[in-house]
């Protein structure tokens, strides 16, 4: 397993299916059919498509707070089998425990990790700040911006180092310029740790600013995998968006969205 | 203007309007209420009913012979043995239940039925059992109170959001951990609320049980000053425990606001 690195990500022949009971009827949807690809170390992966079509669900598979119905699931050469610290995951909406300060928050995850004393404290500022909160410590969520509190979710997700770092639509409840921001400094922390992330979005701009490979979803399937021509570091993005390399590889990407409706 | 100077420059903010306190409301409104029963409650025969200085006369009366204090204490006993027991035994329960969907199924029904129990009822089999002394009152006291703070514990737990779940999953932590670290404090609310409910229905639950055993307690007084026609007698154990309620609820609401003080920031609302 030595050729195997410690932040790569496997998924191979991954199928989900969930049953619901409908009006008494149970139904069975099919969220994921064989799914399957690979991710390396350190490259920052987008998975994008329409609400519904399993992106979400392949996160939750690859945290392992879903299990895959068929297929194999590995990180960094080992069997997904449940939560582990070699992933850390950022909710939708943060999910900040609201009775606990940011630091505490952040120290959450690594005292459930087991570190404890003065190493626990002087991690979670450590992270706190990579996230540029340091200030903000002591307050509890409520105190928070929005913007603030997604800050909080990396740094709490990035304490425990894990290999891995797993993104569900982090950003898509916040404002455009809030969005932004958080998405270049996303950038600078990934280039300053190298974790792997693989980072869920229905924002087709967002896909292209961040990410080495998009990987575009429909129904369950991956409809194509597009590596994005951009090089790393990718600077400003105000002033990445006007290039005309962007702009191309956007609409590869939308014509592969939209393809995708077609066949609907 | 004799502040002259600083008015001026607090010109430019927001001008605070002056609203009368909660509390002075509060105290405005028991004030009326005294007068006004002391205005007509004078015409009222004093068997039928009273007015609040007969019922103040009759209080220093009970205060001076000692005979109030040595119920209150009697009675505060019992309340205070069953009402903690109720929820030493209470909120775990509730936890549990809301975790477990086995024991939800299992002893859920159990519980719900026995919030609605005519406990009045069971006090007789209760004195057979107990004889008719303090054991027999704490025991009426938990029954009462216990089962509210099972059943808003319980919806608690079952209220608190899934994914706040799922971030104590993705750091591995245990299910008793989950319980503890995140179950426990999302639900303080509603066991809040639940402690709350069970302050009236403990201090019904006492007047209950010394109605049946009758020779102590606040409810002692109550009873044999009944029987004996005293109304203004009568009176006073009742609004004791009134104002003994209303200063329990006070205390819980304060232990609230020290072990949850994000809930009340959330809700924006300051209670006092």
């Amino acid at each position: 397993m030595s050729d195997i690195a410690q932040g790569q990500v496997s998924m191979a022949d991954v199928s989900k299916a969930f049953t619901l009971r409908v009006d008494g009827k149970i139904q069975t949807v099919q969220a994921l059919k064989s799914v399957s690809f690979d991710v390396k170390q350190a490259e920052i992966v987008t998975l994008i498509g329409p609400s519904g079509c399993g992106k979400t669900t392949a996160l939750r598979i690859l945290m392992g707070l879903e299990t895959a119905s068929r297929g194999r699931v590995s990180v960094g050469g080992k069997r997904v089998n449940g939560c582990g610290y070699d992933r850390g995951l950022v909710f939708q909406h943060a999910e900040l425990l609201p009775w606990l300060t940011a630091a505490q928050n952040v120290m959450f995850g690594l005292e459930m990790k087991g570190v404890r004393g003065a190493e626990l404290k002087d991690t979670a500022m450590r992270y706190l700040d990579l996230v540029g909160l340091k200030d903000a410590a002591n307050r509890r969520p409520y105190q928070l911006s929005g913007g603030m509190k997604q800050r909080v979710g990396i740094a709490r997700a990035l304490a425990i180092d894990p290999e891995v770092l797993l993104m569900d639509e982090p950003f898509g409840a916040l404002d455009a310029q809030t969005r932004e921001t958080l998405q270049g400094e996303l950038l600078e922390i990934q280039a300053r740790t190298k974790k792997t992330i693989i980072f869920v979005t229905h924002d087709l701009d967002e896909a292209v600013l961040l990410a080495d490979r998009i990987i575009v979803m429909r129904a369950g399937s991956i409809q194509e995998s597009i590596e994005v021509p951009l090089l790393r570091p990718r600077g400003e993005l105000g002033a990445l968006r006007g290039t005309s390399e962007f702009a191309e590889a956007r609409y590869t990407v939308w014509k592969a969205l939209h393809s995708a409706e077609a066949v609907h | 203007m004799t502040t002259g100077g600083h008015t001026r420059s607090l010109d430019d903010a927001p001008q605070l309007k002056w609203e009368l306190p909660n509390w002075a409301i509060t105290c405005m409104s028991v004030a009326f209420v005294i007068i006004a029963w002391e205005f007509f409650g004078r015409d009222v025969n004093p068997v039928f009913g009273s007015y609040p200085t007969a019922i103040a006369q009759a209080f220093w009366e009970l205060v001076k012979s000692g005979q109030l204090l040595a119920a209150l204490i009697q009675s505060l006993r019992a309340f205070v043995v069953g009402y903690a027991l109720s929820v030493l035994v209470g909120v775990p329960l509730g936890l549990i239940i809301g975790r477990s969907r086995f024991l939800e199924a299992a002893i859920g029904v159990f519980i719900t039925g026995a919030y609605a129990m005519p406990l009045v009822a069971l006090v007789p089999l209760l004195v057979l059992w107990m004889g008719l002394g303090f054991a027999v009152k704490a025991c009426v006291v938990f029954l009462m109170a216990v089962f509210p703070i099972v059943i808003n514990t319980w919806l608690g737990v079952r209220a608190v959001p899934k994914t706040l779940i799922e971030v104590g999953k993705s750091f591995v932590a245990s299910d008793f951990t989950i319980l503890r670290r995140i179950v426990l404090p999302a639900t303080i609310p509603y066991i809040m609320a639940g402690i709350k409910l069970a302050v009236g229905r403990g201090v019904v639950a006492m007047v209950i049980a010394e109605f049946f055993t009758a020779i102590s307690g606040l409810g002692g007084i109550i009873i044999n000053a009944a029987n004996a026609f005293d109304t203004a007698k009568m009176f006073v154990p009742v609004i004791v425990l009134m104002v003994l309620a209303t200063m329990l609820n006070s205390f819980v609401g304060f232990i609230e606001r020290k072990v949850a003080p994000w809930q009340v920031e959330l809700s924006g609302r300051e209670e006092s």
